[in-house]
């Protein structure tokens, strides 16, 4: 993992001071709402709807079980025991004290996290594929070119007051597991006819109220490249990007409105100016953060386990769980393991203080100290020898952290919605609670299988709605909360946004519509059909005639 | 149309409504009730001192009702503000409403 060198440590260890000079001054009236308020978003503290909400940034979803723990800690000091894990790989606390929050920071310093970059219209904390490091099918660790871009980017004075927030996604693999083509640049590796790796960089994409799939800008960049090429897109978003109107001012109604041929030119002659100019990394300080992220040491064994493949022949339970939790790890005899958030009838993505220390624990007994937060708000323990698999699912059973439900029905991204945003137009969370509870037989979720629920409380789509293969928007109509359903979004290399299936549903009726699509597909699917296989070979019709026909 | 203004308090962040004795109570139910315009106003110029003076943050008036002496918020949204999250009762004001 990286660790902060002096210049790393030196800028957040004074914006604690800054922050804590500033909070002081609000508290004494020397600054307004209006002067404090930017400065309190900068370090991610926001005004919800019950009380402040404190952002903390995990820069490409890495942890170490000494982060994970200090995260329980404040939660335990400074909140209500509890922190909720975000779809931009991030933690937010829901309840901190104004008076608290540069303590609070000065803790998270002492462990190298901080809130910069969670907020505003600057480049926003860097997210990447949960597995990085780990996967089997992966070129190289996206997180080498994560912690480049976060050192970039964070305080780059160019690009500190963009027209609007700006979102990069990262994955080292061709199975896109970070959503990249619905960020405001993805990259993805691959590599070239020589062998060489690089990058397939794209822009455009993105969620809210205009959706769109990222759009290829260069499809292959040389990856010692990398920065100037970020700074020639930054900069002709910045140069050409609306400023008149927020909701036309992400980068993705730029690419829109011009076309990706004369964006793409414009970021080619942008970067033929910068050519030989000092923006691309060194190459020894390339390898001094490359040094980082070197794979553990794991020992060497053989590529199956018998006492893990006896354990699954002996407990169906633990078998079920590791159909669907475990990712296969790159180094034979070991795996990949997801920690699912999602309970039955429980909060996607919260964790308790309690929850958080023992995941630290068992990262230090079986995953040499590394943890990974998932855009799917769930939790990962990348690095676990087969072996220990029965022990640590054990362990995480009595945690509550075991369902196996991982990619499946129940597997729900929902954002906080109305229960705690202040932006949201309807409740998230609790359909996402009744629809787990709807599917609380774990034979039958394990029979629809593949399908992922993503629910928004608004038009943001911080729930990534648009791709969930089934996705749930809240909406407002006349004072009640409604549902907009689309089916077939994609957030995976095959992104695609889903389609609006009909007039919107109630709050009593929205999970019972899932239910009749559930059972539409498993009633109308061919041998090995996922359910997105199911939807682009009949489409929509079947579906709506099951949801409305009678209507 | 009744309404009462509310607020967050600055230090701590919780939910408040402004009282009839220019106080900021966590309850709904103290808020002081305006029914007509002038009123309305003259309590927003009240909570615009109160931010002025580092009190309180973020003012604004909310539409309310009166059922049977009990104050309740028009929006749903205000609802769950003036109680708590729907999915955890343990927590904000409701779980000290018991």
């Amino acid at each position: 993992m990286y660790r902060y060198d002096e210049f790393d440590q030196t800028i957040v260890d004074q914006r604690v001071s800054q922050f804590r000079d500033q909070v002081a001054r609000r508290l004494s009236g020397e600054l307004s709402e209006d002067e404090f308020k930017p400065l309190r978003l900068m370090n991610g503290l926001y005004l919800q709807l019950h009380a402040y909400m404190l952002r903390v940034a995990i820069p490409y979803g890495t942890l170490s079980s000494r982060q994970m723990r200090r995260l329980a800690d404040v939660a335990r000091r400074y909140d209500k025991d509890y922190g909720h894990f975000t779809t931009r790989q991030n933690i937010q606390y829901n309840w901190p004290e104004l008076k608290d929050v540069p303590d609070i920071l000065l803790d998270l310093a002492e462990v190298e996290m901080h809130a910069f970059q969670t907020s505003g219209n600057c480049i926003r904390n860097v997210t990447a594929d949960q597995f990085a490091g780990a996967a089997a099918d992966e070129i190289e660790d996206p997180r080498i070119y994560g912690e480049i871009i976060r050192q970039w980017s964070t305080l780059h004075p160019e690009f500190s007051f963009l027209p609007r927030k700006f979102k990069i996604a990262i994955t080292g693999s061709p199975n896109d597991r970070a959503a990249v083509k619905v960020h405001d640049i993805g990259l993805r590796m691959l590599l070239n006819d020589d062998g060489e790796p690089g990058f397939e960089v794209m822009a455009g994409g993105g969620q809210g109220r205009t959706p769109m799939i990222a759009k290829t800008v260069r499809a292959f960049l040389p990856k010692e490249h990398l920065l100037s090429y970020l700074e020639a897109i930054l900069r002709v978003y910045n140069m050409y990007g609306r400023r008149d109107n927020m909701y036309k001012a992400r980068i993705k109604i730029l690419v829109h409105e011009i076309g990706i041929e004369e964006f793409s030119a414009k970021v080619e002659e942008e970067w033929a100016h910068m050519k030989g100019t000092s923006v691309d990394l060194p190459e020894e300080e390339e390898h001094r953060i490359r040094a980082h992220f070197a794979p553990p040491l794991l020992e060497v064994l053989p590529m199956y386990s018998p006492e893990f493949e006896d354990r699954k022949r002996e407990d169906a339970a633990f078998a079920r769980w590791a159909r669907v939790n475990l990712f296969p790890h790159k180094t034979p005899g070991h795996a990949i393991v997801n920690l699912s958030l999602k309970p039955e009838g429980g909060v996607p993505g919260d964790a308790t203080a309690e929850q958080m220390e023992a995941v630290a624990d068992l990262s230090d007994q079986y995953s040499q100290g590394e943890i990974r937060v998932t855009h799917e708000q769930n939790l990962v323990l990348p690095h676990v020898k087969q072996a220990d698999l029965y022990a640590l699912w054990q362990s995480l059973e009595s945690l509550g952290l075991a369902t196996p439900n991982v990619g499946l029905v129940t597997d729900i991204i929902s954002c906080p919605g109305m229960d705690y945003c202040s932006l949201a137009t309807a409740r998230s969370i609790p359909v996402a609670q009744r629809i787990t509870e709807r599917f609380d037989d774990i034979a039958r979720v394990h029979d629809v299988g593949d399908l992922k629920i993503k629910i928004s409380g608004c038009i943001n789509a911080c729930g990534h709605h648009h791709v969930g293969h089934i996705g749930i928007l809240g909406v407002d109509k006349k004072g009640e909360e409604f549902y907009q359903v689309t089916l077939g979004g994609d957030a995976s290399e095959n992104a695609a946004i889903g389609k609006i299936v009909g007039p919107a549903f109630s709050y009593d009726d929205v999970v019972d519509a899932v239910e009749t699509i559930v059972n539409t597909y498993v009633e109308t699917r061919e041998d090995g059909e996922r359910f997105l296989d199911t939807y682009a070979r009949l489409g929509l019709e079947p579906f709506k005639e099951k949801l409305y026909g009678t209507r | 149309m009744l309404q009462v203004v509310t607020a967050n308090r600055l230090v701590e962040g919780d939910v408040v409504y402004l009282t009839e004795g220019g106080q900021w109570s966590e309850r709904l139910g103290d808020a002081c009730r305006a029914d007509d315009k002038q009123k309305a106003d003259a309590l927003m110029e009240t909570a615009e001192q109160a931010v002025a003076a580092q009190l309180v943050v973020a003012p604004y008036a909310i539409d309310v009702t009166t059922e049977n002496g009990t104050v309740r918020a028009l929006q749903y949204r205000e609802q769950i503000r003036a109680s708590g999250p729907t999915i955890r009762t343990d927590l904000g004001k409701q779980a000290a409403q018991g």
